[in-house]
């Protein structure tokens, strides 16, 4: 049986934003017809911070969440409002381990505060679902769609991020 | 299938893995070498669509090794890679032939976009059209229902217009599927593959809307942490829809007017122009002469626009359709909500067909929804629909219009299990002006 842990993952001493974490499971689940727990021990990041960036490096943390004791055919997502990178890249939404156990996704470069907008809440939960249903797409084996508005299509601005829907499109949703 | 082949040449291997992994999810094909030795060996061995140098490597530099794997592959479009201290050197790598150049650490949306621009370059054109056309069939048009002589009509418009490209005008009550038609138009077009991008003019502010439509730059205004690119620009290649064109101020209305003519733009806080490839289609349910007549809206904007019309007759004159619809959206609800499907009786039918529909297709959508929501039985009964047994109830506990909202979007809340989208569909509001009375009213699931 196949399911989903929702793992928080902050900064040294604050504290997160679970009630975000609440509505994402309650919003994912549908999606995939999978359980879906929200765990109440979150990660700290400090580990993964790369001062030289300013930023923490995503991969070290998707390693550390597939290092978590799981349940066989269970999957960890976790989710930090932290910026996150890879070397080569200035900044990465989120990464997964194609067909692995973890996956990450940061909703940092997702509010609309960081565009200089005003904040809407309902267009974050929004662009955090898609986010959320790619990577674990990619964790349950989906590779990238060419289907625009597929949740699998490749997407690295949230004007594209914006575009496309939550859901599978019927290919990627048989595969 | 992959994308194409991309070799990778640098010298530190961090780079190395954390592209070529990058590149692999990102569904290219590629290969690594440490150097122009390697690199020389290796194109020997495959054969590559792409290649990008590091331009400062031990050995034989970046350049160097560009002069000759154009001796060897004339048409391998190579691309440098520098840190900020090289751009200069990059800049001499592009007089002598180099595809661009691009700076560490890169932001992933603008490698995506060389590495796409330059494969286009080199791949026959005909070969992505053929691709194109296989995407097609993945990809069918979203099913615009009416049979009534006024929707074939619509549907014959939408054939004879989606090839061109000229832009469209639709006009209709509110609710009567002109988002569906501009879908219907984009789906039929050769653009069909490119994002179809809508925007509702009417529910941003003034300076939102400009930003919106047209983009800004980091920094921009305060708090502007990143550049962000506006709808005409995301649309590249595809159709831009806007909805309720008759909301846009004088001001906005001049710099659409400049767009739609130059097919330009300029990011708010930019001062480079950016050339866009796009559609434009727009919709309203006002009248556009009267409002040009009244002063409010720019003449020479409208005789833009109104070139090809496409007017929707409202439902209550076409109620042949409401039939067709009422098995469309009971289809429809069936998957999404996940549930076997539903049929209504005869009666329900005919009251169906009776009601005026003020709100149209959007209505009868609603009162369908909201139907299978509150009557679970197989065949859905004339009282399911409030506009017969109920009318609204006034809430019980106040009077002042505020507290009448209150309840009832507590109401439909709870009805739709606080499925958010639902609620906001129900009520005939947008989601963030859901979310914002909730706030206000500080309304909580049970
Ligand atoms: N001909 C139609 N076929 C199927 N669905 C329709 C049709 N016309 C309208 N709808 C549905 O009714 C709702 C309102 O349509 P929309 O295009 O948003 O109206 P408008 O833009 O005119 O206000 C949408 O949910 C749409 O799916
Ligand atoms: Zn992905
Ligand atoms: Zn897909």
């Amino acid at each position: 049986m196949e399911s989903v842990t929702l793992v928080a993952v902050t900064a040294a001493n604050t504290a997160p934003d679970m009630a975000l974490l609440d509505r994402l499971a309650s919003r994912l689940a549908p999606v995939f017809h999978l359980s879906i727990t929200v765990s109440n021990s979150p990660i700290d990041a400090a580990f993964a911070y790369t001062p030289e960036r300013c930023q923490y490096y995503s991969t070290r943390l998707v390693a550390a969440l597939a290092a978590l004791p799981t349940r066989p055919g269970e999957h960890i997502l976790g989710i930090t409002p932290l910026d996150l990178f890879v070397p080569i890249l200035t900044f990465v939404f989120g990464e997964a381990q194609l067909r692995g156990p973890a996956a990450i996704v940061s909703y940092h470069r997702l509010t609309e505060e960081f565009y200089g907008l005003p904040a809407d809440a309902a267009l974050l939960d929004q662009r955090l679902l898609k986010e959320a249903v790619h990577e674990l797409g990619h964790t349950l084996g989906l590779r990238h769609c060419d289907d625009w508005s597929c949740a699998m299509a490749s997407t690295h601005t949230v004007e594209l991020l914006d575009l496309k829907g939550a859901e599978l499109c019927p290919h990627c949703r048989r595969e | 299938m992959t994308k194409g082949r991309i070799l990778i040449v640098d010298d530190d291997p961090v780079v190395r893995d954390s592209l070529s992994q990058w590149f692999q999810s990102e569904d290219y094909e590629t290969g690594a070498c440490d150097g122009a030795a390697s690199a020389l060996a290796e194109l020997a061995r495959h054969s590559y669509e792409v290649a990008l140098l590091d331009i400062k490597m031990p050995g034989v530099d970046g350049i160097e090794l560009q002069h000759r794997l154009r001796e060897l592959e004339p048409d391998m479009p190579v691309i440098i890679m520098t840190g900020y201290a090289t751009v200069e050197t990059a800049v001499r790598a592009l007089k002598n032939g180099a595809y661009d150049y691009i700076t560490k650490p890169f932001d992933p949306d603008e490698l995506v976009h060389l590495v796409e621009r330059a494969l286009a370059q080199r791949a026959a054109v005909q070969e992505v059209d053929r691709l194109r056309e296989s995407l097609t069939q993945m990809n069918p048009a979203r099913d615009l229902i009416g049979a009534s002589p006024a929707m074939r009509r619509v549907n014959e418009l939408v054939q004879t217009v989606a090839p061109t490209d000229a832009t469209v005008l639709i006009t209709g009550e509110s609710g009567t599927g002109k988002e569906v038609v501009a879908r219907a138009v984009h789906a039929a077009s050769p653009r069909r593959l490119h994002p179809l991008v809508a925007i509702h003019c009417g529910a941003l502010t003034d300076s939102l809307l400009e930003s919106e439509l047209f983009g800004h730059e980091k920094g921009a205004f305060t708090g502007a942490h990143a550049r962000k690119k506006g709808k005409f620009e995301v649309a590249d290649g595809g159709t831009v829809f806007l909805d309720e064109i008759a909301d846009i101020s004088l001001h906005t209305q001049t710099d659409l007017l400049r767009v739609l003519q130059e097919k330009e733009i300029t990011r708010v806080g930019g001062t480079q122009t950016l050339k866009v490839d796009f559609r434009a289609i727009v919709a309203t349910n006002k009248r556009l002469e009267k409002l040009v007549e009244e002063g409010t809206f720019r003449p020479d904007l409208y005789y833009r626009l109104n070139v090809f019309t496409i007017d929707i007759p409202p439902l209550r004159s076409r109620r042949e359709d409401i039939p067709l619809l009422i098995e469309h959206f009971l289809d429809r609800f069936a998957v999404s909500m996940n549930r076997p499907r539903q049929k209504v009786l005869p009666a329900t039918v005919e009251m169906l067909i009776e009601y005026a529909w003020p709100g149209n297709v959007r209505e009868l959508e609603n009162a369908i929804e909201r139907a299978l929501l509150i009557c679970r039985e197989r065949e859905l009964p004339p009282e399911a629909f409030p506009f017969q047994a109920h009318p609204i109830t006034p809430a019980a506990e106040g009077r002042s219009l505020d507290e009448i909202e209150k309840h009832h979007i507590a109401a439909i809340l709870s009805e739709s299990q606080w499925n958010l989208s639902r609620a906001a569909r129900i009520l005939d509001i947008d989601r963030t002006t859901l979310y914002n009375k909730i706030r206000r009213y500080s309304l909580q699931e049970e």
